[in-house]
C-alpha cells in the first residue's frame, strides 16, 4: 500500500472503529441485562430449594419472609441419607442411567458410523428414520410399551412391570435416536480422507472406529453422553408408569410419592431431596462441560 | 518392481462418465503427474489406483497383478491427500507409524523406519508433538513420512500443495522432488497447476474431459504439444492462438493473420502444412517467448511486424505486452529494456522455427 493510501484509510478506519467499539458496548449492555435477568430467573427455583430444605417444617408452615431462614438446620439431611428408602432410589436411578448411557452410547455410536460411513443401500432413509422416532412423543409411547410388556409376559414368561431394571430397556427408546443423530453429525463432520487413510494404512472398519473416529469425535460423543444422562436421569412418566412398589422406585418419583402423604406435602424433605436428586447431573457436567468444550474449540480435525 | 498400467479404465458416477476408458503405463520408479483442469478425471484415476473408488471397467495392474477388486491395504500402495488427513489425535510419530502398527510389525523395527523417514523429511523434532502445532509445510511432510514408512510400491500425492501458500508450495515442489530422487519409488502425482507438472514430472500425461489428451515429457508437451487443449493448458502465460489462413504464393506456405500480416511458413513445415491449405479453420500458434523485440540481428526464422501495444506489464526478468491482432489479444514477451510502451507503435519478432498450426475442428496440432 502506498503512503496516500494508508493516510486515506487511516482517519476513515478510526472512525469506523469508534463506531464497532459503540456498537458493542450496547450489545455488551444489553447481553449483560439479559443474562442476569435469566441467571435471577433460573436460579430462583435451586436457591429456593436450598433454603427451604435447611428450614423446620415449622418454619416452612410460618408466616415468615420465606427467603431467609432463621433458625437453619440440616435435619432433613439426616432424615434423608439415614432413610434406606431414599438410598434405595438413589441407588436405582444411578445404576440406571448409567446403564442407559452405556447401552444408548454403544448403539447409537456403532448405528453412526455405518449410517455416516458405510454407504449402503437406504443409509440415508435409515439416517431419516432414526431421527423421526424421536419426534415420537414418549407420552404417546407407553400404551404400546404395556402391550409389549405383556406380550414378553405371555410368550417368555419374563415380568417386566414393576421392576426398576426395566427402565434400562426403555430409556433407550428415547436416548439411542437422539445420540445417534448427534454422532452421525460428529462422524459426518470428520473429513472423509481421514478414513480413507486409514484404510490405505490397513485399518479395518472396526480399526477405523476404534483408533480414528471415537478419540476424534470425542466432544461428540460427550455431548451425546451428557444429553443420555440428563434424560435418563430426569425421566418421570416411564417410571411412573411401569414401577408401583417402593422398592422399585427411581428418585424423581421415589420423592414425591413418598414424601407426599395423602394431602401432607413434607416440603423440607421433598425440597432436599430434589437438591440432592440434582446433585449428579450437575457434577458430571461440572467435569465433562470443559472437556467437552476444550474439544470443540480446538477444531482437531481440519487440516 | 513396480510399474502401474492402466488398461482401457473407464469410471462413471451412475450415468455420467468422468473417465472414458483410458490407457496407461508408469514405469518402475517413474515419477508421473497427471494435468488437467477440475472434473477432467485425474483425481478418480488416481483414487481409481488407490482402490478408493471402484472400476466401472478395464484393468488396473500394481506391478504384474490385476488390483481391480483388491482392497487399498493389500495394494502396497500410500497416498497423500490434499488436506494431509493426518489423524488430529495422534502425535507426529503415532501418525506415521499407524499403518505399521496395524500390520503389528515389532516396536523396534517401527522405530528404524520411522527415525529415518523423519530424517529424510527433516521432521525429527516434531515427531512427538500433534498435527495442530505444526504449520501447513511441516504438516505436509509429516503426510509424506507416513507415506514413506510404509515402503510402498507406489507413492499416490492428490494435489498435495494446494493447500500451502505459494512460497511453500514451491519449497515443497522442490522437496517432493528431493524425496523422489532418494526413494526413488514409482510414483503417481495428481495436480492441477501445470507449473508443478511440468517441473516435478518425469512423464506429465495431460487429461481433459475424462481422456488423456497426451503423454510426454515435460519438454515435449511444451515443444510439441499434440491437441489445442495442450498447447493452451501448458505453459505461462498461455500460447497465443490467432485465426489464420494458409495461402500459397510463389511455390511458398505463407501463414496470414490479417491483411497487414503474413509470415511465410518455414521451409521444414511446408510439407506438412501442404495438404491443409483448403482448411477454413486454422490457428496460429506461438508462445509468448517467442514473440519478442525485433533483435540488432534477425534469424533465418524471425519475422519482423509491427503493432500498437494495449498493456504493458514488466516481470522484471521481462516485459509482457498485450496487442490485438484480428480481435484476439496477444502476448509477447519483451526485454525490459526494449522501451515497449502502451499505447505505443512497437516493432515485434515472431519467431516461426518454433510456430503451431491447429485445425480448430478437430483440436489437433497440425
Amino acid at each position: 500500500m502506498t503512503d496516500a493510501a494508508a493516510n486515506a484509510a487511516g482517519p476513515s478506519r478510526t472512525i469506523q472503529y469508534g463506531s464497532m467499539s459503540r456498537d458493542r458496548k450496547w450489545a455488551l449492555r444489553w447481553s449483560y441485562f439479559f443474562l442476569v435477568l435469566f441467571a435471577i430467573f433460573f436460579l430462583m427455583p435451586p436457591i429456593y430449594m436450598l433454603i427451604t430444605s435447611l428450614k423446620t417444617s415449622a418454619e416452612i408452615s410460618a408466616a415468615t419472609n420465606p427467603w431467609w431462614v432463621f433458625s437453619p438446620t440440616l435435619d432433613n439431611y439426616v432424615a434423608l441419607l439415614t432413610q434406606n428408602q431414599f438410598l434405595v432410589f438413589f441407588r436405582n436411578s444411578i445404576v440406571v442411567s448409567v446403564c442407559v448411557v452405556a447401552v444408548s452410547m454403544v448403539i447409537s455410536v456403532f448405528a453412526a458410523f455405518a449410517l455416516a460411513r458405510m454407504r449402503f443401500w437406504g443409509s440415508a432413509t435409515l439416517a431419516t428414520g432414526v431421527f423421526l422416532t424421536y419426534l415420537i412423543p414418549d407420552t404417546l409411547l407407553f400404551i404400546p410399551l404395556f402391550k409389549m410388556f405383556a406380550f414378553v409376559r405371555d410368550t417368555f414368561g419374563i415380568e417386566l412391570m414393576n421392576h426398576w431394571w426395566t427402565m434400562i430397556i426403555v430409556y433407550p427408546t428415547l436416548t439411542v435416536p437422539f445420540c445417534t443423530w448427534i454422532m452421525i453429525g460428529y462422524f459426518a463432520s470428520i473429513p472423509k480422507e481421514l478414513d480413507e487413510a486409514a484404510l490405505i494404512d490397513g485399518a479395518t472398519w472396526m480399526q477405523t472406529l476404534f483408533r480414528i473416529f471415537i478419540p476424534v469425535a470425542l466432544p461428540g460423543i460427550i455431548a451425546a453422553t451428557i444429553f443420555a444422562f440428563t434424560v435418563s436421569w430426569a425421566q418421570f412418566l416411564y417410571p411412573l408408569a411401569f414401577t408401583t412398589s417402593t422398592d422399585q422406585l427411581l428418585l424423581p418419583v421415589g420423592i414425591i410419592t413418598t414424601l407426599i402423604k395423602g394431602d401432607v406435602f413434607n416440603w423440607g424433605q421433598i425440597m432436599t431431596g430434589a437438591l440432592l436428586g440434582a446433585a449428579p447431573p450437575l457434577i458430571i457436567y461440572a467435569f465433562l462441560m470443559d472437556y467437552y468444550i476444550a474439544g470443540l474449540t480446538a477444531g482437531a480435525t481440519k487440516g | 518392481m513396480a510399474q502401474v498400467t492402466l488398461r482401457k479404465v473407464v469410471k462413471n458416477y451412475d450415468e455420467t462418465p468422468a473417465v472414458r476408458g483410458i490407457d496407461l503405463d508408469i514405469a518402475d520408479k517413474e515419477f508421473v503427474v497427471l494435468v488437467g483442469p477440475s472434473g477432467c478425471g485425474k483425481s478418480t484415476t488416481l483414487r481409481m489406483i488407490a482402490g478408493l473408488e471402484e472400476i466401472t471397467a478395464g484393468d488396473i495392474l500394481i506391478g504384474d497383478q490385476v488390483v481391480n477388486d483388491v482392497p487399498p491395504k493389500d495394494r502396497d500402495i500410500a497416498m497423500v491427500f490434499q488436506n494431509y488427513a493426518l489423524y488430529p489425535h495422534m502425535t507426529v510419530y503415532e501418525n506415521m507409524s499407524f499403518g505399521l502398527r496395524l500390520k503389528k510389525m515389532p516396536k523396534a523395527d517401527i522405530d528404524v523406519r520411522v527415525q529415518s523417514a523423519a530424517r529424510i523429511l527433516d521432521i525429527t523434532e516434531l515427531l512427538q508433538r500433534k498435527p495442530k502445532q505444526l504449520s501447513g509445510g511441516q504438516r505436509q511432510r509429516v503426510a509424506m513420512g507416513r507415506a514413506i514408512v510404509r515402503d510402498p510400491k507406489v507413492f499416490l500425492f492428490d494435489e498435495p500443495l494446494s493447500n500451502l501458500d505459494a512460497k511453500l508450495r514451491v519449497q515443497m515442489r522442490t522437496e517432493i522432488k528431493k524425496v523422489h530422487q532418494k526413494v526413488r519409488t514409482t510414483t503417481v502425482y495428481v495436480t492441477h497447476d501445470q507449473v508443478e507438472a511440468m517441473t516435478l514430472a518425469d512423464r506429465v500425461v495431460v487429461m481433459n474431459g475424462g481422456n488423456i489428451e497426451q503423454v510426454g515429457a515435460p519438454n515435449d508437451l511444451y515443444h510439441a504439444p499434440a491437441t489445442k487443449f495442450v498447447a493452451s493448458f501448458i505453459g505461462s502465460p498461455a500460447m497465443n492462438m490467432i485465426p489464420c489462413r494458409l495461402e500459397q504464393a510463389a511455390g511458398a506456405l505463407r501463414v496470414r493473420l490479417t491483411d497487414e500480416i503474413t509470415f511465410p511458413v518455414p521451409a521444414s513445415r511446408t510439407a506438412r502444412y501442404q495438404p491443409h491449405l483448403s482448411k477454413s479453420r486454422l490457428l496460429f500458434g506461438l508462445r509468448p517467448e517467442h514473440i519478442t523485440e525485433v533483435p540488432r540481428h534477425l534469424e533465418p526464422e524471425q519475422h519482423p511486424f509491427e503493432v500498437t501495444l494495449d498493456v504493458t506489464e514488466p516481470m522484471g526478468q521481462e516485459t509482457l505486452v498485450y496487442f490485438t491482432v484480428n480481435g484476439t489479444e496477444i502476448c509477447a514477451s519483451v526485454n525490459p529494456t526494449a522501451g515497449a510502451q502502451s499505447d505505443a507503435r512497437m516493432a515485434l519478432a515472431a519467431d516461426l522455427s518454433n510456430m503451431h498450426l491447429i485445425d480448430d475442428e478437430t483440436g489437433m496440432v497440425l
